[in-house]
């Protein structure tokens, strides 16, 4: 009979911070732009050129890993990592090793088996490579120093997951807790999170860890997953067959779904850390620590007992707004103009997130501005347009971002309140449909929902429905 | 020599330093390095036991830039030294097999 | 004035007469840029000259001090810098093939405040390959010779700096010191150099070799010109993180010839063996002189001496291996011809590119920080450099200055050093420890040995106290001091029959 065996799982997971400029240099962080236009001496490592550090990053770094119940290293400095690769300019990568800014703290996860901390070792500061372009036409490699210097943090968690449930409920976890520090945007599909994952196999019971392997080029929540299961099949199966695992790095390729080592004789893995020079240690006073405290930001937990609290609010409701800032922002800011936080609530999980399925969209992607949605709300609530034509509008707005007065008034849809003309228009449609009206008078209720139908399509959803109701139920007798 | 360094740690030092050296500089590397450690180990006569490595002199610490973006789009200068260069890029050799 | 008599003048003296309108600033760089047509062939001091550029500046400096716009007592003085240290638009090489064809597009702040004080930049001297020598014969481009024998070296490794200086082929120059480059040649060539306290002057654009200990400095005819270089060169730099902001920029201040009450000590370890008895004299010499001036002066043991040197090549070439792995043929300088693959590409331009000294200070620094060597070679000599500082501490608990000799022996002919580099390394002894502490360094010209080369002394001081070295150096120099070597001078005589 097979073993049982146990996948025991560490991140390390790169958080590119949310600056406006680079973590050494004054250059500016916006993703995108042509090659090399964002980019100065300092961040191509020209000759002469010297960092000076961004205090922003220092403080981002503490707010997570306050947040992240860590202690904070109140003696940090920076140690450089030396490697040649092109996209690291000065072929020396600045790094903490032996003094991270952060270490000793966890966050608690959800499982299926209850909740469980998963400890942080450490969160230290450093700068982005490069990106490298690959010129298939002309067999060579491109190098654009754009996000050179891009600050990062590196969240280094304990062996302590379990299974790709638990990495994925930690990743979520952290993104939740640094979107809303307001830290980072954490987008994986623009790399501003990446997690390399460690992972090694034991049987269960066993006291001692296996060897593991590091995987790298994980960005995506999916790849993950994918990534863990096929490793973990891999590194049994060796074991299985009686073979050793080796301790290597390994990349993953999502399309093909396994992974490769990345070996050569040229990657000797030494680093060869030393403290840099160039840049004077970071003392942290208690007082500093404090004031970062003071400004925290409301974090997620606290937002969903105020949702429940001030906005009565359902717990299902609060955890579903808050499981994105960017929807809790919203939410907040359309609350504010309107008044209505049960409605906005309501449009943000039932429409708004139908049409994130739909078109598989990241939340922070919506980008209609508050005004707009609260205007809808407005337009619904004083009768003006009805709840099937709200919820076009509400498509239009979701796209384009339209002024849904303007587009109500521009294409026709307000409710028709004029009673002759509902009257009417009523009257012909039992006039046309002898059957039904006699299914009525024998007690069949179904058939006075059929004629409120016929009415409202001959109106094209622009009749108020009480009032149509009332009128059928008047004309039937 | 007390220090003796072989091909293979000639070999080893020269992948992390990016250099190839021929037959006669790794024999001097060799000889060269081996006599330097040698002396080197005077240092061992110092007992340091109790003492903090110093890596800055000075005990100046927290020197800050505000977040504020001044540098503009200077690609013709950064690319100016290139030894090769391709659409406002850096030219390498291929890097990924 | 003829240019004999404009090139006798210090930097000081000729901003004076330029002020005062007896020589112009275009007369001015005529007269270096002679003295170089005539010794550049014999000495190598520069690896670059900008002549067109120092003329044209001439004309725009001349202008702004007549106008009243530039005030300073070195506006209009020509310089030379060393080629470590960027200046937009002009090749900037370190003496390596390289950076044979680098052209920084940025200035060096150094640079930058003599600019803005109406220096003229003449152009760019030769080194030891990226600082890295003692003698200048690392250059990849030749090395400089000692104006006062060209049999010997002019030291290193701000050679081409000192060599300039010393041969009025310029008034002043800039070059950097990591373990003595700017005292040690200075020594050799008959000219006063000074180290600065580290983070005094601005190290944003000078070509990094040991970053915690490169410090750039002035070399020039003497302290008075070395206090007023070191006036316009210091400040506060936000570009570069290691800089300090320091009380009092005022060094001119310290030259009042009054050394009464100052407490000298001279280290009993820096006259011992090693030291040759001509220099020793001179160190004697120089203690009398000041005992006279009513300074105090004692012998005591600084101790822990001997341990700097170690100490200093682990850490500088730890630091160097690091700080030259930007030299790999993708950004700027030399990419080899032919090479197979990227990391083909790299070893080949590397190779090719760096010098003998340079490669063996790569290998030495990357093998000293490997996986299982940090502990005991990069911890240890970084705590030998705290105790090397304590020793400082308590000496300056005790004294105002050190004094010393610069060098233990005149400048040694060419070709005898390179082939043995321990003992190369030997001869910073006196200068190194200065650099692992922090220290402001002066060495000063004090006469000449029988051979007729100049003999330095070094004057060392407490962080921050460079006034109280160049107090002790401004009373010392006096008819000790700069003398222009016969090369020179019969260049310029040379010129004058013509």
């Amino acid at each position: 009979m097979s073993k049982q065996y146990e996948t025991v799982i560490g991140l390390e997971v790169h958080v590119e911070l949310a600056t406006k400029t680079k973590i050494f240099c004054s250059c500016s962080t916006e993703f995108g732009g042509a090659p090399n236009t964002h980019t100065c001496p300092v961040c191509t490592g020209m000759p002469g050129s010297l960092p000076v550090l961004n205090k922003q990053v220092v403080e981002y770094a503490m707010a997570v890993g306050l947040a992240a119940n860590c202690k904070i290293n109140q003696d940090s400095k920076f140690d450089r990592k030396n490697y040649f690769y092109p996209d690291n300019p000065q072929n020396y990568q600045i790094s903490q090793l032996y003094l991270p800014i952060c270490h000793d703290g966890y966050v608690e996860i959800d499982t299926s088996a209850g909740k469980k901390k998963i400890g942080i070792h450490e969160i230290h500061m450093e700068e982005d490579a490069g990106k490298l372009i690959h010129d298939e036409w002309d067999d060579c490699s491109l190098v654009d120093f754009n996000r050179s210097g891009v600050p990062l943090i590196e969240i280094v968690s304990e062996p302590d997951m379990r299974s790709g449930e638990e990495v994925n409920a930690y990743l979520e976890k952290l993104r939740l807790i640094i979107q809303y520090l307001g830290a980072s945007d954490c987008k994986l599909q623009e790399g501003s999170m990446r997690a390399d994952v460690n992972l090694s196999i034991r049987e269960v019971g066993a006291k001692e860890f296996g060897t593991r392997t590091e995987m790298k080029n994980l960005n995506s929540f999916k790849a993950i997953s994918r990534a863990i299961e096929g490793e973990r099949k891999r590194q049994i199966e060796l074991i299985e067959e009686g073979k050793m695992i080796t301790q290597e790095t390994r990349r993953w390729d999502d399309n093909k779904e396994s992974s490769y080592a990345m070996r050569s004789k040229e990657d000797a893995k030494d680093y060869r850390y030393f403290p840099d020079p160039d840049l004077p240690p970071i003392v942290i006073s208690d007082e500093w620590i404090k004031s970062i405290v003071d400004r925290q930001p409301e974090l997620r937990t606290e937002k969903m007992a105020r949702y429940q609290e001030v906005f009565n609010l359902s717990e299902y409701d609060a955890d579903i707004i808050t499981g994105s800032k960017h929807i809790a922002d919203i939410f907040e800011a359309v609350t504010e103009l309107c008044g209505k936080p049960k409605e906005v609530a309501n449009w943000l999980m039932v429409e708004a997130m139908r049409l994130l399925k739909e078109h598989e969209m990241e939340p922070e992607k919506m980008s209609f501005s508050p005004e707009n949605l609260a205007k809808l709300i407005q337009l619904v609530d004083n009768g003006t347009i009805n709840r099937t034509v709200a919820k076009e509008v509400f498509e239009r707005i979701f796209a384009e971002n339209v002024d849904p007065e303007q587009y109500v008034e521009e294409k026709g849809l307000k409710v028709v309140n004029d009673e002759g003309q509902l009257r009417e228009t009523i009257q012909g449609i039992i006039d046309a449909n002898p059957q039904s009206v006699a299914d009525y008078h024998s007690g069949k209720e179904k058939a006075m929902g059929f004629l409120v139908g016929q009415t409202m399509k001959a109106m094209k959803g622009k009749a108020g429905p009480a009032l149509v109701n009332q009128i059928v139920k008047e004309l039937l007798g | 020599m007390a220090h003796l360094i072989d091909d293979d740690m000639i070999e080893y030092v020269g992948i992390l330093a990016k250099l190839e050296l021929s037959e006669k500089e790794r024999e001097e590397a060799k000889k060269d390095m081996g006599r330097m450690l040698d002396y080197i180990d005077t240092l061992n006569e110092l007992d340091t036991d109790e003492v903090e490595p110093m890596s800055h002199v000075f005990p100046i610490h927290n020197v800050f830039r505000d977040d504020v973006v001044t540098n503009g789009d200077d690609r013709d200068n950064i690319l100016k030294n290139a030894p090769e260069k391709k659409d406002g890029a850096f030219k390498v050799p291929k890097t990924v097999e | 004035m003829t240019e004999k008599d404009i090139l006798s003048l210090t930097a000081v003296g000729l901003g004076k007469k330029i002020k005062e309108k007896e020589v112009t600033v275009s007369e001015a760089v005529k007269a270096v840029m002679d003295q170089i047509k005539d010794m550049e062939p014999v000495l190598n001091s520069f690896v670059t000259v900008e002549e067109e550029y120092a003329f044209t500046q001439a004309e725009a400096v001349q202008k702004r001090i007549d106008s009243g716009e530039l005030t300073g007592p070195l506006a209009g003085v020509p310089v030379a810098i060393k080629d470590n240290i960027c200046v937009k638009d002009m090749k900037t090489t370190c003496s390596s093939n390289i950076l044979a064809d680098f052209v920084p597009t940025y200035t060096a702040t150094a640079v930058d405040n003599l600019i803005k004080a109406g220096a003229i930049i003449i152009g760019k001297t030769n080194m030891d390959e990226f600082a890295m020598g003692s003698t200048t014969e690392t250059s990849a481009f030749g090395p400089t010779k000692n104006p006062w024998n060209i049999e010997h070296v002019p030291g290193g490794s701000s050679g081409g700096s000192c060599a300039a200086v010393s041969a009025s082929e310029s008034y002043y120059a800039l070059g950097s010191d990591t373990g003595g480059s700017i005292r040690q040649p200075a020594s050799y060539c008959g000219v006063t150099g000074l180290k600065p306290t580290y983070g005094t002057i601005s190290r944003y654009g000078l070509i990094a070799y040991g970053s915690s200990l490169d410090q750039i400095g002035p070399v020039a005819k003497d302290v008075t010109d070395c206090a007023a270089i070191l006036e316009v060169l210091a400040s506060h730099d936000p570009k570069d993180s290691t800089s300090v902001e320091r009380e009092d920029y005022s060094f001119l201040d310290a030259l009042t010839g009054e050394v009464k009450g100052l407490r000298v000590g001279i280290p009993a370890d820096y006259l011992g063996e090693g030291l040759n008895e001509e220099v020793k004299e001179a160190v004697l010499k120089a203690a009398k002189i000041l005992e006279e001036k009513g300074a105090v002066v004692e012998t005591f043991d600084l101790g822990r001496v001997k341990y700097a040197i170690p100490a200093y090549y682990i850490i500088a070439s730890a630091e160097a291996s690091s700080n030259l792995s930007r030299f790999d043929g993708v950004k700027y300088g030399f990419r080899a011809k032919e090479y197979s693959g990227l990391h083909g590409m790299y070893k080949k331009s590397r190779s090719q590119g760096f010098g003998a000294e340079v490669k063996r200070r790569i290998m030495l620094g990357s093998f000293v920080l490997s996986s299982g060597y940090y502990d005991a070679y990069y911890i240890k000599a970084l705590k030998t450099k705290a105790l090397i500082k304590k020793s400082f501490d308590d000496a300056f608990a005790k004294y105002d200055v050190i004094l010393g000799p610069t060098a233990p022996t005149t400048a040694p002919k060419l070709n005898e050093s390179l082939s043995d580099s321990l003992k190369m390394y030997l001869g910073d002894i006196y200068t190194i420890a200065v650099n692992l502490a922090g220290l402001p360094g002066l060495s000063i010209p004090f006469g000449r040995d029988q051979k007729g080369l100049p003999v330095g002394l070094q004057l060392i001081g407490d962080c921050f106290q460079e006034k109280n070295i160049l107090r002790a150096g401004f009373a010392l120099e006096g008819e000790h001091g700069y003398v222009m070597p016969k090369t020179a001078q019969l260049a310029i005589s040379g010129r004058e029959e013509k």
